[in-house]
């Protein structure tokens, strides 16, 4: 028998999965994309288009156009004219036709969504498919359910549409969030202005064609793309009604600067760094596995990521060891492959981010730990990594890194824990280990976070309201809550 | 030495497990990977016959199959092993020799376990004298439900005592304990007891063995094998019937325990129509079309 301090599993094999790559020969992209304005897809003013690539390869996928002020001036009007002559005058009932229409087109051409949202994202085709796709058609099934209820939501108060919406969405969920913002929009009797990010523009312009297919009424959303410049557009329009913006909480604040004064609604979620906190008593193999989902899912580049991880110190050791062993099992590479768990990071920009916090990390004199693991030539690339030895006041615990890079502290008692979870300027997400109930409650009270899970991690469901406290953001997205920002009432 | 509380064995979560499982099933296993994966489910096979209608007859003819799966495919292992009941041991052990195809014998009052120490030491025994390389015994669940750990515990040593050189399975019988944190703990007794396998059921109850269950036992092993350096082997039995299914086991053993355990040494598969299905879908692979079930033999 070996020794205790030599016994390691070996996760080497002579048997290894082959190549399974997602078929993409049935996905017919354009050359060139234009912007989806007033039911049409119509050429920008500005004349300009920008290259959208495929991160995993560096080659081109699209020219997109990009809108300047006149292109998003014409789907404002386009949107307001929508409004006044028939979104708003259709009953509830109708509106959730619509809606439902969306949603099962989004379910028909789902492989098709998946594919390009893997190819113009960089995520696994394992995520696209059984996450991002079915979980943006959930939401539109979910809001087409309410449009015809409005009064039963909000009883006794009169809830009426708002006019335009303005919304802003980021690349890390393209079209699952592009899905939160226009389904609760059309529940509520809104019509759209929506500006999806630059390095994954596909999927929302997809939706656009689906848009059309399902008989939407021309201009009751309009897809324009484009840089921030386009959006400031959006939110520095008069006519807007109301900004719901995803994205870093840098351009969050600009956005709150400019609407001041305005009356102008807003939602914002914006940046997080949750606390996914392990305690003694957890079952201990899950919770690998929930620090895994928490971190790596989307390699990291999650608003909501479980990003600190704080294990209490009388299972560190425990936890560390069945967390390294599990990520022997992680796949980089490829997010074609089916197999794959890890792709590529989404644009060059945010590997350089990445790869700076990294180095932040070693200087501070945090330990870095990367498992072998075998990285294609070509595209954007960061291994799983982990830090331990790491304190609260280091810049990789304080600082959202939105990546695959997960700072570790261990705790020794729950008022401790408490404190060190919630002493950051972020609130949107919290996650805790226990197999005891009473901890659980105790915890979930006490977190300062928009969302806790308890023994799981990055749940989704368009029941559940999402969004956060501090510069996290405010407004909800999702269930009842998240149709408010969309409303206004009498009462 | 402190008695180790079982009742302290780790938790499990089911949704855990579950969201685990679901990511084993969604890998896909192809071309290359998917033939020799299916040939090393056919390798780790045991054979299986325990009916009250078994004859000595029946019992050969399984053994046949058990080395000849399907001659008509070149380069086929033969199975790990065949399962019967003690006493049929002796034919089988004939009927497989000089095969490499092991005899293993169920024991212990197999499949209640409802019977005294002293029987369940003498049907270990007759199965061992008979020549029979490994024991499949049940453990006393009654017992085990009562909270009576020191007997599950001292019932397993006993019997693996009497098992002399043949290596011990020990049957939790998973489907009868109830919850993930009872299988666990039942894992964690049998191996400190000195199981050479733990094997989740009998095939006699319903559920048999299901991936969740598996991998509760898998991270058990392990943990198992940490502590003391000692491997301990996995047999998941009954309700394993195709190869889509048995490769998720293997995706599980690979990503769980590493290629160490991805041998008939240290996994094994208790199955009975699970041969033909790898068998079918080996032919695929080798002509390019699937064939009727009639192609295959049946024993």
């Amino acid at each position: 028998m070996a020794k205790k301090k030599d016994i390691a599993i070996d996760y080497s094999s002579d048997w290894n999965f082959a190549p399974a790559p997602e078929s993409t020969a049935h996905i017919k992209l354009k050359k060139k994309y234009d912007l989806f304005i007033d039911g049409k897809f119509v050429k920008p003013k500005s004349g300009k288009y920008f290259e959208t690539i495929n991160p995993a390869t560096e080659e081109k996928l699209a020219d997109v156009a990009e809108a300047n002020k006149a292109d998003v001036d014409a789907a404002v009007k386009a949107a307001r004219k929508a409004y006044d002559n028939e979104w708003s005058k259709l009953s509830g009932k109708e509106r959730g036709k619509y809606i439902y229409r969306i949603a099962r087109l989004i379910q028909e051409k789902a492989r098709e969504f998946a594919v390009i949202e893997s190819l113009d994202g960089g995520k696994p085709i394992r995520e696209s498919r059984d996450i991002d796709i079915p979980l943006a058609a959930a939401h539109f099934f979910y809001y087409a359910g309410w449009a015809d209820k409005l009064e039963y939501a909000f009883p006794n108060r009169k809830p009426q549409s708002l006019g335009v919406a303005g919304q802003i969405t980021p690349w890390n969920f393209p079209m699952l969030m592009a899905a939160w913002k226009i389904a609760p929009a059309l529940a509520a009797g809104n019509t759209v202005v929506l500006k999806p990010a630059e390095t994954t523009p596909l999927t929302a312009l997809k939706l656009a064609e689906i848009i059309q297919e399902a008989g939407l009424p021309d201009g009751v959303v309009n897809i324009v793309t484009g840089y921030g410049e386009t959006g400031s557009h959006i939110v520095n329009h008069k006519d807007v009604d109301k900004i719901a913006f995803t994205g870093s909480t840098g351009v969050g604040k600009i956005i709150m600067k400019a609407i001041a004064g305005t009356n102008k609604k807003s939602t914002m979620e914006l940046g997080g760094k949750a606390a996914n906190i392990i305690f003694e008593d957890a079952p201990i193999d899950q919770a690998v596995e929930g620090i895994i989902n928490g971190i790596f899912f989307n390699q990291g580049h999650v608003c909501c990521a479980g990003s600190r991880l704080y294990i209490q110190e009388s299972v560190y050791d425990i936890v560390m060891r069945k967390l390294k062993d599990r990520m022997q099992a992680l796949v980089v590479g490829d997010p074609m492959d089916k197999n794959t768990d890890i792709g590529a990071i989404n644009s060059k920009k945010q590997l350089k981010v990445i790869e700076d916090y990294i180095k932040i990390g070693k200087k501070e004199g945090a330990t870095v730990y990367q498992p072998k693991c075998a990285m294609p030539k070509k595209g954007y690339w960061v291994p799983p990594t982990l830090f331990t030895d790491v304190a609260q006041s280091n810049r990789i615990s304080q600082e959202e890194i939105f990546g695959p890079v997960l700072a570790i502290q261990t705790f020794r008692t729950v008022s401790e824990v408490l404190a060190k979870a919630n002493n950051t300027p972020f609130g949107l997400s919290a996650g805790v280990w226990t197999d005891k109930g009473s901890k659980i409650f105790n915890m979930t009270t006490k977190l300062n976070a928009g969302i806790v899970w308890a023994n799981t991690f990055n749940k989704f469901d368009p029941a559940s309201p999402f969004g956060g406290y501090k510069e996290s953001g405010h407004g909800r997205e999702g269930g009842l809550h998240g149709l408010e920002p969309y409303l206004k009432f009498d009462a | 030495m402190i008695e180790k509380d079982y009742s302290l064995s780790p938790r499990v979560d089911k949704m855990g497990i579950d969201d685990r499982v679901a990511r084993i099933k969604a890998r896909s296993i192809k071309k290359e990977a998917k033939v020799q994966g299916l040939k090393m489910i056919l390798n780790m096979i045991d054979l299986t016959t325990l009916e009250g209608a078994d004859t000595d007859g029946k019992v050969r003819q399984m053994c046949y199959k058990a080395i000849h799966p399907h001659d008509s495919l070149p380069d086929l292992p033969t199975t790990a092993a065949v399962c019967v009941y003690p006493t049929f041991v002796k034919t089988a052990v004939k009927a497989v020799k000089g095969s490499g195809v092991k005899v293993a014998s169920v024991a212990t009052a197999f499949p209640s376990g409802h019977s005294s120490r002293k029987i369940k030491l003498m049907d270990t025994k007759i199965a061992v004298d008979n020549g029979a390389d490994e024991v499949d015994m049940v453990i006393s669940r009654g017992r085990f439900h009562s909270g009576d750990y020191n007997f599950i515990f001292d019932e397993i040593a006993a019997i693996k005592e009497a098992c002399g050189k043949a290596r011990l399975k020990v049957i939790l019988e998973t489907g009868e304990l109830g919850t993930y944190d009872k299988v666990r703990r039942a894992s964690d007794i049998a191996m400190d007891a000195g199981a050479d396998f733990i094997k989740t059921s009998t095939g006699k109850i319903s559920p048999a063995a299901t991936l969740p269950v598996t991998l509760v036992m898998l991270e058990a092993i392990k943990d198992h094998y940490y502590a003391t350096g000692r491997m301990v082997g996995m047999k998941p039995a009954g309700g394993i019937s195709n190869s889509k299914l048995a490769l998720q086991y293997l995706v599980m053993v690979k990503e769980t325990l590493g290629g160490k355990w991805l041998t008939n040494e240290w996994f094994r598969f208790g199955a009975s129509s699970l041969a033909n299905d790898v068998l079918m879908q080996l032919e695929k692979q080798a002509s390019g079309n699937y064939q009727a079930k009639e192609y295959f033999s049946i024993d």
